[in-house]
């Protein structure tokens, strides 16, 4: 009988803790394969990983949750492959003097809940995501706009809620005064920060974060969260880039090994990059469904200007390393073809990029990295550090640089491995870095100023290495105070022939897109960002 | 009886509250902050850092915030809400839990069922080929990492015998999350069998054994209730343990098959510094564990009329 009673207290006991680990939140069904799609309705599939923040267009900053606000939301501007300005939602964006600009919409665009898109959907959304507030991640885009400072002073009370540089003139006119003349800032409106917002937003932004209402190629069907997002082809839409498929799912990966996996299963059928691990066979495997081309991003490693080591240094020793860096040899081995040996500070595919800047810094020359380094009077201490996150994969080129340093030119060179990204911010933010750190860049916007100016300036968002030179910050007033665009473009094109001379960082290589798509899906092509352009994409039968 | 579970259960309200202050402030201690770490390499406006960190309350003193937590947690069921995506964190467990549920309790399945087979097969064949094989096919289960049988079995079921997608897409379907919860249960499995052969080989020639053959019992009565039944007990201490670490320490199988489960979410919230997240997580898992082994306690008695609690 004993047995018997004890039983049934396991039973109770049983109940107990599946009472107290029950936490709610059935699983609902997933998005289910439609194979047998026909070509212009056909959905097709998407690597993405889980968006990290609700999908609201100011508040995205990350890969993830960008590209699905992309497809849902289409800004005034785009651009093109090559860099130029492509007006999307606006007719014209006109400025006599880069300080007020005009902007014009193309009348008759649709929200996907059926209200128009006005002048009034710009300012409104705007001002709301520059309030801190409303604590939107991308608010600081705003800055440039005259009255920000009222909206969010850096301390104290919000003196306005609207920024004074924004009016509505009419129902598809506004304007908008900056603080300072951008001969440029037409660029910076093709960021996604500058989406409008339909009025149903306000009513609960946070709800419109899981259900984003925009007035992009693509309207939200679903999120389904850490498994996938589905959105589907807006039949009113009336840009020029008009969706060639039925819609997009964004299938959730968290590691690049097992999508491609799927790829070669045919479970998912585009890819935004692929895994170390599959780089020497990808073309093998995938043949011409194999993508190698280069996207606007560059890798550098820029001294701590604000150390011992590097404070005051002559730049004739950062030429020295920097010569000393056979960037050839490593992106063909370790780095496995996925990079390409930078010429200059700025990527390629962005308005502005030069081929070449007329300077020998970027070839390898052991002899002249030498002679260069000791001229300067040599590397403080004789050694350096650079230091990295460890989650990042960038542990093997890291060693491949310091070996090729310390191989050419004697100076001892290791590693600061910092275990995660995470960590790696901290140490920057708080000027801990011991020596030099790695920095990457891709672009915000394809003009060559994102990658000169919002970098080394001495106030810049972008400088976390103390780089202050006021010859460049001379250079970077000029530009910017240029006439026209052109002007602005070709002065930053000179300031970026300057570099040489004062070395602000040493760059390393370009990024290159390594990816591919299934046999299902056509006409795959990747923008400057590196991510495949969605709408373009053609489902076969 | 009762008494004996009553006790138990109140002595899990100190441990449960060590552990979750201890993950607090391990968490804290890390170097990063969550709300930093959304602008990447960005600088961000400091207006709207300092507005996140205090919406969060991450500007108050580490105590408070761990005080604030357990009351909203303990009073309201709540687990706070996650710093980038504004989610409450009671959904992000909602989508995790029923997912590592599934897949474990598939794998612990697997690894009852065959690891006891396999045990007492080999136990009641101590010294003799049977065994000498069971034994070195376990210690092979033992010595081979998890991602390396992971990536064997998608290798050969998946790429070139085709039988199955080589990952999961809808976790719903057992049918697909049957070859991770198989790699899931292998280490376990091997545990189990080697437990239950050594102890069925050793009760093998106990007292009460050859009475019962003496007896005249029939084989399949001695062996099925006689000597199962007193020899599970370190099986089942075994496995009260195991069911824990199946659902928490499963980071890498998920990684490996693509499953959005805890093991997941744990590295994920890790990275992100999302102490909220994290320490709701482990919390569940440590109600689990303690559960299991006041389960594994009380099982005892059940299983040796001699173990009786007061």
């Amino acid at each position: 009988m004993r047995g018997a009673k004890s039983a049934k207290w396991v039973a109770i006991a049983a109940v107990v803790a599946l009472g107290a680990t029950a936490c709610g939140g059935g699983s609902s069904d997933s998005g289910d394969d439609s194979k047998a799609a026909i070509d212009p309705n056909g959905k097709f599939s998407i690597e993405v990983g889980e968006p990290q923040n609700p999908l609201q267009p100011a508040n995205t900053m990350e890969s993830n949750g960008s590209i699905v606000t992309r497809a849902l939301f289409t800004g005034l501007v785009d651009y093109d492959s090559s860099g130029k300005i492509v007006y999307m939602n606006a007719q014209s964006v006109d400025s006599k003097d880069n300080k007020t600009f005009t902007v014009k919409l193309k009348p008759g665009w649709k929200f996907h809940d059926g209200t128009p898109v006005t002048a009034e959907s710009y300012v409104k959304a705007w001002n709301w995501a520059a309030a801190p507030a409303n604590k939107q991640t991308n608010s600081f885009w705003f800055s440039d706009i005259q009255g920000y400072a009222d909206v969010a002073p850096e301390k104290g009370k919000p003196k306005a809620t609207e920024m004074s540089g924004l009016k509505v003139v009419d129902d598809n006119t506004f304007t908008i005064t900056l603080t300072s003349p951008i001969p440029y800032f037409v660029y910076k409106l093709g960021y996604e920060v500058f989406s409008p917002l339909p009025e149903s937003f306000y009513k609960d932004p946070k709800a419109a974060g899981e259900k984003p209402v925009g007035n992009g190629p693509y309207k939200f069907v679903s999120w389904d969260h850490k498994k996938s997002i589905e959105v589907a082809r807006y039949d009113d839409y009336q840009g020029s880039n008009k969706a060639k498929n039925g819609g997009v799912i964004f299938k959730n990966y968290t590691n690049l090994e097992t999508a491609y996996e799927d790829l070669k299963s045919g479970n998912v059928d585009v890819l935004r990059q692929l895994a170390p691990r599959d780089l020497p066979v990808y073309k093998a495997d995938l043949g011409d469904r194999a993508v190698d081309q280069a996207y606007s991003a560059v890798q550098t490693i820029a001294p701590a200007f604000y150390t011992k080591q590097w404070k005051g240094i002559d730049p004739k020793v950062l030429q020295g390393l920097s010569m000393a860096i056979d960037r050839n040899t490593i992106t063909k081995t370790v780095l496995q073809g996925t990079r390409e040996p930078a010429t200059g500070w700025v990527a390629k595919g962005v308005l502005g990029y030069q081929p070449s800047l007329g300077t020998d810094i970027f070839t390898y020359d052991p002899a002249k990295a030498k002679k260069l380094i000791q001229e300067g009077g040599g590397v403080p201490g004789n050694k350096i550090s650079i230091q990295f996150n460890a989650d990042g994969g960038h542990k093997e080129w890291v060693e491949a640089v310091c070996g090729s340093i310390t191989k050419a030119t004697g100076v001892a060179c290791t590693g600061d491995s910092k275990a995660d990204f995470q960590a790696d911010l901290q140490a920057r933010d708080a000027q801990e870095v011991k020596s030099m750190y790695r920095s990457g860049w891709v672009l915000d916007y394809p003009f060559n100023a994102n990658f000169l100016r919002d970098l080394f300036g001495t106030k810049s968002s972008g400088n976390q290495s103390g780089f202050s030179n006021k010859e460049i910050d001379t250079l970077i007033t000029q530009a910017d105070a240029a006439k026209t665009q052109e002007e602005s473009e070709k002065l930053y094109q000179e300031l970026e022939k300057k570099l040489p001379e004062y070395m602000p960082s040493i760059p390393l290589w370009y990024y290159k897109v390594n990816a591919g798509y299934s046999e299902k899906v056509t006409g795959v092509k990747y923008a400057q960002d590196g991510d495949p352009i969605l709408t373009g994409v053609q489902v076969k039968k | 009886m009762g008494r004996y579970v009553a006790r138990r259960l109140l002595q899990m309200i100190p441990v449960f509250i060590g552990t979750t202050l201890l993950i607090f402030l391990m968490v804290y201690a890390l170097p990063g902050d969550p709300v930093r770490g959304l602008f990447g390499d960005k600088a961000g406006s400091p207006q709207v850092i300092a507005a996140l960190r205090h919406e969060y309350g991450l500007d108050q003193p580490i105590l408070v915030q761990y005080w604030n937590y357990m009351k909203d947690m303990i009073l309201h069921g709540d687990f706070g809400t996650q710093i980038a995506s504004g989610r409450p964190v009671t959904e992000v467990l909602g989508d995790a839990f029923p997912v590592t549920m599934r897949l474990a309790s598939l794998a612990f399945a697997i690894e009852v069922v065959l690891g006891i087979a396999l045990g007492v097969v080999a136990g009641l064949r101590a010294g003799r080929l049977t065994d000498n094989v069971v034994l070195l096919i376990t210690l092979l289960f033992i010595s081979v990492p998890v991602f390396v049988l992971g990536f064997i079995a998608k290798l050969v079921f998946a790429e070139q015998l085709g039988w199955m997608d080589p990952n999961v897409n809808d976790s719903t379907d057992y049918g697909q999350l049957l070859m991770p919860a198989i790699v899931l249960a292998t280490a376990s499995l091997a545990y189990v069998t080697r437990l239950t052969r050594t102890s069925i080989a050793e009760n093998r020639r106990a007292d009460y054994i050859r009475t019962a053959i003496a007896k005249g019992l029939p084989k399949s009565r001695v062996v099925g209730v006689h000597l199962m039944r007193n020899s599970m007990i370190p099986v089942i201490t075994y496995l009260g343990t195991d069911i824990g670490a199946l659902m928490g320490g499963a980071v890498v199988t998920e990684g490996l098959f693509n499953i959005q489960g805890v093991g997941g979410t744990i590295y994920e919230s890790l990275v992100r510094r999302e102490g909220t997240t994290l320490v709701g997580l482990v919390t569940i898992l440590v109600l689990i564990y303690l559960l299991a082994n006041l389960l594994v306690d009380l099982l005892y008695a059940v299983l040796d009329p001699r173990i009786r609690y007061a």
